[in-house]
Formats: C-alpha cells, structure tokens, sequence
C-alpha cells in the first residue's frame, strides 16, 4: 500500500518509515506541511500519517486544505497534544483517526489496518468466522463447532470487532475506543478481565485456542494456522 | 418574605439615607426662617406697642384722665391696627376701640395676648391681639395692643405646611430613588450577567462600554481590561501546556521506539529482551502520568467549559458499572448500582466517565473480597449526587483532604499500583463543574460523592459562588 508520512521529527519519521517499509508498504515522506501537501495533492496515496504540529502549514490545516480539494484518503494524526478537545479538533478538521504519542508501533499498524478495512468493507458482511467459531450478526448469536455460547451484549461486540480484525493485533486501547468508547486509560487493566470471561467462554474446552495474547501490544483472534 | 429587589439595591437605600437627611433638614431649615421672621415681627409689634403706652402715660400724668381718654379716643378714631382700652379697677371700659376688656393671657414680661371680636361689615371676626397692659395711678388700667392676627394665621399655615411638605419631599424622593435603582440595576444586571457567562468558560465576552465616561464605564472598562489579562494568561497557560506536552512526548516516543526497535531485533524471552520489555512498561507508565498530570491542568484552567452538553448520569454510570463488573467480580467484591430517576447534568461525559471510573477503581482495589461496592445517583435539594461508596478500610479523616493532592498516596496504598493522580483528577473534574467531592465514612469503608449544582442549565439562576475548596493545595 501507498503511504504518505508527514513527520518533522526525523527521527521519528525514519523509524515510522522503516516500520512501515518493513511491514510491506511504500512510503513517501515530507519533513513539514508544505512538502506533504504538494505530495498529497500530486500523488495518490492509500492513507496518510500527518502529526499535528508541523513547520509552516500546520496537520490541521494540512488536512482541512486536501478535504477542500475533495481528496477523500484516509488520515491518521499523530499528535503529542492528547487533551480532550484536540483529538475532536482533529476529527473535525477531516481526520479518520487520532493518535498520541508515544504510541506503540503495532498500535499504530493495527489502526492503519482498521483504516483500510473501513475503506474498503469487504462486501455487508451478516456472519464473521475464524476457524470453527461463527459469529451471526443478524441474530447476535454465536457458536463453536456448532454449539451455542451465551455471550452478553457487550462481549458479543468484543468478540465481534476482535474478529472483523482476525489475524491482525487489537490494542487495549482500541478495544476501549471502539468497544467501549472511551478514550481514557484505566488505571486497572480491566480490559484484561473482559477479555479472560471472553476466552473463558469461547475457547475453554477446546483443544486449539483462538484468542492470543500478544505480549506488550494486545490481543488477536486467529485459527491455527 | 423578602423586600421586592429595588429596595435592596445601594443606590435605592443611598437615595433613602440621602432623603431622610434631606427632609430633616429642609424642615429645620423652614422652622429656624419661621422662628426668626416672627420673633422678628413681635419685636417689632411690642416695640410700637411700648412706644404707645410710653406716650399715653406722660399724657395721663401731665393732662390727667380727661387728657388721656381724649388722646385714646383720638388714636382710636385712625382706624390702623392699634387696640386701646382703658378701664377703670372693675376692668369697666372708659374709652377704647374695644368693646370690653378681654381675657388676656401673659406670655412673659408684662406681654400679653388675647382674642378679641371684630366687626367686619356685619360679619364677626375673632381675632388675635398682642400687646401690653399698664397700670395707671388712681386705679386705671390701660392695655394697649396691636392686631397680629395675620401673624398668626401664617404660623398656623407653616405648622400645618412643614408636615406636608416633609411628606411631598418624602414621596417624589422615593420616586426619583426608584428610577435611580432602575437605571442603576439595569447596567448592574448587565455586567452580573456578562461575568456569569465569562464564568460558564466564554472568556471571549466583555462587559459593554458606554460613552458617557461614568463609574460603570469605568469599572466596566477595568474589569474587561483584567479579563483581557486572564484570557491572555490562559491562553499563555494553554500554550505552555502545549509545548511542554509536545517537548516531553516527542522525545518519550523516541525513547519508547527504540525500545521496542530494540525488543523486536531481539528474543524477546531473553534477559535482555525481558529488561527491554520492563523498560517500555515503565515508559508507558511515565506516559500515563504525565497524561493525567496534563488533564488535571486542563480540568482545572477550566479551558474545556465551552465543551460541556447535558448527560444523563445514568447513562454514565451503566456504562462505567459494565466497564468493571468483571474485575469486581473477579475479586469477589459485589458491585451494585442503586437504581435511580433521570439525572441530567450539564458536563463532560468523558470526563464524568473517567472521574466515576477512578472512583470504582479505588473503590475495588481496596474492598477486600466478601466485600461491596454501591454507586447511586441521587437527585437532593442541593444538586444531583453522584455516589461511590465501599467497605473497605476508608479514609482516616485526618487523611480525606490530603488525598486529593497530588501524588499523594497513603502509606498503606504505597505497594499497590497506581499514578498517585487518580483522586485528584476526579477533584479537578469536580472543580470544572463546579461540583463538589465529599470524602465520607461509609462506617465501615469511603464514601465518594460528586455534587453536582442543582439545575442543569445554570444561565437561569442565581450566579453561583464558586464552591468551597474541596482540596487544601500545598
């Protein structure tokens, strides 16, 4: 995929650059908001990574002046401004996502992923599956090589973000955001108590487990390979 | 009841104080005149009075009694003001213009004064005389006396005139104090209302100024001057909060990244990768912080005020009561929420969610298992209550106000996890709504509660005093 980094930090920017690179997609990169938006405007790119405070034009406006010349790519801010009308601010002047640093780089790859898939929705999906397990979103009912599990609103739309992104990494912060729309951390870490009572249901008696806890960065849901 | 709010206002009581002095001493005034013009005139009158009887005794001792009715008689004939009469020891007329002897009534000295008839055209007049009496040798007697009934009806007229004229002076005062006290409330409403929306976080508002240069524009001017002065230092307090954000994560997310670049280049269940793991930990944990330490100055620069829509506390706290249901469960402590009406508050639901949120994490980390915690939002006279109360140790009183500060941890929570920020957020939330956070025994255990001011749309009120300091700053 096609990315543009705006980053005026270099250091950052290059170890954005190399991560991404790393991860199979093609970077552009522009040290301040001039040069992204000539570069935004020229090429056409499947997402960008603007942070917010940049030299001369700055993220927000970077973003309002590429919306204004009706380019509709998805863009993420980076931003070491977290207070609580920045991120709307943000949203408002025509980001999809917001993130502050520091982040955690595959927190960064997962909301890039969460991105794309919003781009491009794979077809109105009415039942997800990984493996033997089989989430129907009509009925909001779930089961395991074909016998019910019981699951409570809130972890059916746990389990069922975790697998509309099966085989990606899911952060905790995510799973808040998008589970349970809140955009603070917990001082406890009681996504981890959500996720155990989810696993507990889904995976206890079954010889191949398919919620994994992946260390330092979240979780993912994914059959065996 | 309470007096209508006109006559509570300053200038309406100056205006009072003003008229009360002023009638008083209009009255004075009046009388010392009166006083004066008529002691005055009596002198005046008995002078006359006293030349008179002067001459008509040198007359009686040189020409004798005959002598002396003819003068009488002759005086009497001009007509003019003078009375006369002369009697003899029975008081029975000899001669005069008065028909018999009146009544008369000493006012000091040899002075006296007395009513007497007068014939006008066939009309009878009582009338009022003031003059002297004087005894003659052989007996007689002479009283001499001039008509001060014109006098007298003028000091009838300003006795009964003061009283009237206090009153008329009383009544138009009153008035004119009225239509002060409106004028003067009218541009007093409008800067109360100007600083109640300044204080609701419009900062932008300033009072309006008019041209004629007077003490409200004066103050008015002043106070838009001051409020100049605090934007621009909370904007100078935004922007610094800004940069050292900026100038701190920047280089944290360096650090965090090489971090991880580090752990990715090596195996992670190594001794290295196990340190290298701890260290991003521990960089998230500084993060985390620093994150709070940012949102309390936020809450507390109030800078997010504009932000604020009405919320159903319910809502708040189903969804926050679901967020820990499992971790609750998890450690055997029964979590409930008290069942309760519709309670809108005017606030930031993120961060009443957040605030509720540190609150319940408190709340389980120190009930001991077997052990409940109980959330209920309570609609009291003095506002809408949001309630967290546990069974665990509680809070010594002496230890409930230092809590709210700032890194302070109790000794016995030193070991257990946390930022030391937690309960100073939901202070500094309290604080940017204007709510209040009571620390209570919960006999045994803490009880939490976040007042929120009664009345969710506070334009309508009366200004809100800012509530008391809920936390003693060091």
């Amino acid at each position: 995929m096609r990315m543009l980094v705006v980053e005026d930090d270099l250091e950052a920017q290059r170890y954005l650059v190399n991560g991404l690179k790393e991860a199979g997609h093609v970077v552009d990169d522009a040290a301040d908001g001039e040069v992204g938006l000539t570069l935004a405007l020229s090429r056409a790119y499947d997402v960008a990574i603007v942070d917010r405070m940049l030299p001369g034009i700055d993220g927000l406006r970077l973003v309002e002046e590429i919306r204004e010349h009706g380019n509709t790519m998805p863009v993420l801010f980076l931003s070491a401004l977290s207070e609580v009308d920045d991120r709307v601010k943000g949203l408002k002047a025509g980001g999809d996502d917001y993130l502050t640093k520091p982040y955690a780089f595959v927190e960064l790859l997962a909301r890039i992923d969460a991105l794309m898939r919003r781009r491009h929705p794979a077809s109105v999906k009415t039942q997800l599956q990984v493996g033997d397990l089989e989430l129907n979103l009509l009925t909001r009912t779930a089961n395991r090589n074909g016998s019910a599990i019981d699951l409570q609103p809130r972890e059916f739309r746990l389990l069922e973000y975790l697998m509309r992104h099966a085989g990606q990494v899911v952060t905790r912060t995510m799973l808040l955001e998008s589970v349970w729309e809140y955009h603070f951390d917990p001082q406890t870490n009681v996504i981890d108590v959500h996720i155990s009572r989810l696993r507990a249901k889904i995976d206890k008696g079954f010889e191949s487990p398919l919620l994994h806890t992946v260390r330092g960065a979240g979780y993912m849901i994914r059959a065996r390979a | 009841m309470r007096a209508p709010r006109i006559f509570r206002t300053l200038a309406f009581r100056i205006v009072a104080v003003y008229l009360a002095i002023f009638a008083v001493s209009a009255a004075a005034i009046v009388a010392f005149t009166w006083w004066n013009t008529a002691r005055a005139l009596n002198a005046q009158t008995d002078q006359i009075v006293e030349a008179d009887i002067t001459g008509l005794s040198e007359r009686y001792d040189r020409f004798g009694l005959a002598g002396l009715t003819d003068a009488i008689v002759n005086r009497s004939s001009h007509g003019g003001a003078t009375l006369y009469i002369l009697a003899d020891s029975e008081k029975r007329p000899i001669a005069g213009n008065l028909d018999a002897w009146p009544e008369l009534a000493q006012i000091g000295g040899n002075l006296v004064e007395f009513d007497y008839e007068r014939r006008l055209g066939n009309r009878l007049e009582q009338r009022r005389a003031r003059g002297r009496d004087f005894d003659l040798t052989g007996g007689f007697e002479l009283l001499v006396a001039r008509d001060v009934a014109e006098r007298h009806e003028t000091e009838k007229l300003f006795t009964t005139m003061i009283p009237w004229s206090v009153l008329l002076i009383v009544v138009l005062g009153l008035v004119g104090g009225g239509l002060i006290s409106r004028k003067f409330l009218a541009r007093l409403d409008q800067i109360n209302r100007t600083s109640r929306e300044i204080m609701e976080g419009n900062l932008s508002r300033r009072l309006p100024v008019g041209h004629a240069g007077d003490e409200f524009d004066v103050l008015a001017l002043n106070l838009n001057r001051m409020l100049d002065r605090t934007e621009r230092l909370m904007r100078g307090m935004r922007e610094v909060t800004d940069s050292i954000a900026h100038d701190l994560r920047t280089p944290l997310n360096r650090l965090r990244n090489r971090l991880e670049g580090t752990l990715h280049s090596l195996d992670s269940h190594g001794a290295a990768g196990v340190q290298i793991e701890a260290a991003v930990e521990e960089t998230d944990r500084l993060m985390a912080t620093f994150n709070a330490l940012l949102l309390i100055a936020e809450a507390e620069a109030g800078v997010a005020r504009e932000a604020m829509t009405p919320v159903d506390l319910r809502g708040i706290v189903e969804g926050v009561v679901e967020l820990y249901a499992p971790l609750a469960d998890e450690k055997g402590v029964s979590l409930s929420a008290a069942p309760s009406g519709q309670a809108i508050v005017n606030c930031i639901g993120s961060l009443v969610s957040q605030a509720l949120a540190n609150l319940l994490d408190n709340a389980i980390k120190y009930t001991p298992a077997g052990g409940g915690v109980n959330i209920s939002v309570e609609d009291t006279p003095s506002g809408i209550a949001l309630c967290v109360a546990d069974t665990g140790p509680g809070i010594a009183s002496e230890d409930r106000n230092r809590v709210l500060e700032r890194f302070v941890r109790l000794e016995a929570s030193r070991h257990s996890p946390g930022t030391g920020l937690g309960l100073s957020l939901v202070a500094a939330v309290a604080r940017l709504h204007d709510a209040k956070l009571e620390l209570e025994d919960n006999g045994p255990g803490l009880k939490a509660t976040l007042l929120f001011p009664a009345g969710a749309n506070r334009r309508s009120s009366v200004p809100q005093i800012a509530p008391q300091k809920m936390a003693v700053r060091s």
